[in-house]
């Protein structure tokens, strides 16, 4: 196949990742979006085949492989539960990190292959761009295990920080520097390995010092990395339908990033510097004095609920862990049935990754128009009768309006406390991530119903 | 003076970030995680990279140095391939309106 005819090929293959992406500005559109990038991917492949042209042994080996692949993928995708979507996220980041680790290697050992020269005497521009996709991705890589192993608790959640952390992190980036200098210099392949191991460590070092609940942020962070690397190897390659995707991949996971600082009021910076820790004790100290709460149990849930003529409810991480958006869905259908008006209310950074709330809701069959974003239905609290927060904290919590002591200040909240009550499912008083007191358990009109939040919402569901 | 191909996949990698900014913006924010996911599944094209490596071997020679890490990546690429568009499908198929007769 001629170079021309298959580079004009990929560039149609980089149309149609675009409008992939395109198709999910609304969930009308989105599966045709997804068939789109189903498409692209498969005339990428196709044209890859022709034109390398070689359909020896080898081309059999490729389809096994990719067989072995593709059923290990199809498997995971059909058995994996929708709460543990981040960690199935985090877990296909690594594996992007690492095939473009792999492109590069393979591309350093034989560069003939992939027209770059020989080795030993590669193109001074291609082992930059080869450096640069193999750094990336073996960040991706290392980052994205890590904030695999916290996700699924393999490993904790809390930040590990360590003096003299930032400068060792600085150093290394340094270092990454100063290797790829010297491999274009001396095209020595011991400073190729030197360089993947040191972004190997670079990656790890800096997920670790990050907690559980900033976890929206790595993970659309290192969704941005495993575009750049693809952007990096593409550069390497002279593959439209790479550089076209990295990019797409890369500007997607920064704008998610930013959308999740902005949810939590913080600097990027700040959230990969491993922000909370300083503020926190000072706060704890604060609120150290006892303060009267009012519980329920589920009896007077549904006698409230019963009552209201419109309900709100706030879901959170909580309500994943516990699995109860089906439970929830159900005492939704019996409030419906005797006509209350129910929506739902989601905050940016509610879960472990963007839009995670709005996932699982529509596992458990919930109408995506019944679902709010923070801004749309802000306002409609004050006008709401109840306020039914499941597994929600921090993002209800009033202090981050009034009190500019708070490290929560400033960040945008739920305006739960306006509504005329407020039903908060929480197993304990413990505070949330951000190690502070929610203010709302003290209210006047809070009652507080201490269960799992997949039992409480059952038996409330009994009780309607 | 001749421009440098290299200009050329440069531009194509600047517009591309551009186009990526405007119509990631556009996606409606309770889609993010299915966003994610077939990112995710977009990015694995990195696979045509690993098939030129894995078909890199010298007549007769399979499996060289250079060709095993093709195949490896192969597999990783596949399985994300695979993975991400069929959970992004599975996912947006639970996105379902009000029904109307309600």
């Amino acid at each position: 196949m001629s170079a021309n005819i298959s580079a004009i090929l990929y560039l149609i293959s980089g149309v149609l990742f675009i409008l992939a992406l395109r198709g999910l500005s609304s969930p009308e559109t989105s599966r045709q979006g997804n068939l789109f990038g189903i498409i692209g991917m498969v005339i990428a492949v196709a044209v890859t085949f022709l034109s390398v042209g070689n359909f020896t042994s080898g081309f059999v080996y490729v389809l096994i492989f990719l067989a072995i692949g593709g059923s290990i993928g199809a498997f995971i995708a059909y058995r994996i539960p929708m709460t543990a979507m981040p960690e199935l996220v985090a877990g296909f980041h690594s594996l992007v990190g690492l095939a473009a680790v792999f492109v590069a290697i393979s591309a350093f050992i034989n560069p003939a292959a992939f027209n770059l020269g020989a080795p030993g005497n590669i193109k001074l521009a291609s082992l930059i761009e080869m450096a640069i996709g193999a750094a990336v991705g073996a960040i991706t890589f290392s980052g994205s295990v890590i904030a695999f192993l916290k996700l699924q608790g393999i490993m904790s959640g809390a930040p590990v920080t360590f003096k003299g952390q930032h400068i060792l992190n600085a150093m290394l980036l340094v270092l990454i520097v100063i290797l790829t200098f010297y491999l274009c210099s001396t095209q020595s392949s011991n400073l190729f390995w030197i360089l993947i191991a040191v972004s190997f460590l670079i990656g790890f070092l800096i997920i670790i010092p990050i907690g559980g609940a900033d976890m929206p942020v790595v993970i659309s962070m290192l969704n941005s990395y495993s575009g750049w690397a693809a952007a990096g190897i593409g550069f390497t390659l002279e593959n439209t339908a790479l550089i076209i995707t990295g990019a797409l991949v890369g500007s997607s996971g920064a704008i998610l990033s930013y959308i999740m600082c902005k949810g939590m009021n913080r600097s990027f910076f700040n959230v990969i510097l491993g922000g909370f820790g300083a503020t926190e004790q000072t706060s704890r100290d604060q609120n150290k004095e006892q303060r009267p709460v009012k519980s329920g149990n589920a009896d007077d849930a549904a006698f409230l609920m019963k009552n209201a003529s419109s309900v709100i409810i706030v879901p959170g991480y909580g309500m994943a862990v516990a699995q109860a958006q089906h439970a929830l869905r159900e005492m939704v259908d019996t409030l419906k049935k005797n006509d209350i008006k129910v929506s739902y209310a989601i905050h940016p950074v509610a879960g472990r990754m963007p839009g995670h709330m709005n996932v699982l809701l529509a596992e458990a069959n919930v109408p995506y128009d019944e679902v709010f974003e923070l801004e749309e239905i802000n306002n409609d609290f004050a006008n709401a009768d109840v306020a039914f927060v499941i597994g929600a904290n921090d993002v209800t919590n009033p202090v981050a309006k009034t009190d500019p002591q708070s490290p929560i200040y400033g960040m945008p909240v739920l305006d739960v406390e306006k509504c005329k009550s407020v039903l908060f499912v929480k197993r304990s008083l413990s505070p949330g991530y951000a190690g502070i007191d929610n203010d709302l358990f003290y209210k006047e009109n809070t009652l507080m119903l201490f269960a799992d939040a997949k039992k409480m919402t059952e038996d409330i569901t009994k009780n309607l | 003076m001749e421009i440098d191909p290299f200009i050329f996949r440069l531009s194509i990698f600047i517009l591309s970030i551009f186009v990526g900014y405007y119509v990631v913006w556009s996606v409606t924010p309770s889609l993010h995680t299915p966003l994610m996911s077939v990112t995710n599944a977009i990015s694995s094209v990195i696979i045509v990279g690993a098939i030129i490596a894995a078909l890199s071997g010298n007549d007769g020679v399979v499996f060289s140095s250079s060709s095993i890490y093709g195949f490896l990546a192969i597999v990783l690429a596949a399985v994300n391939i695979f993975g991400g568009f069929l959970v992004t499908q599975r996912m947006l198929a639970m996105y379902k309106k009000k029904k109307k007769d309600k």
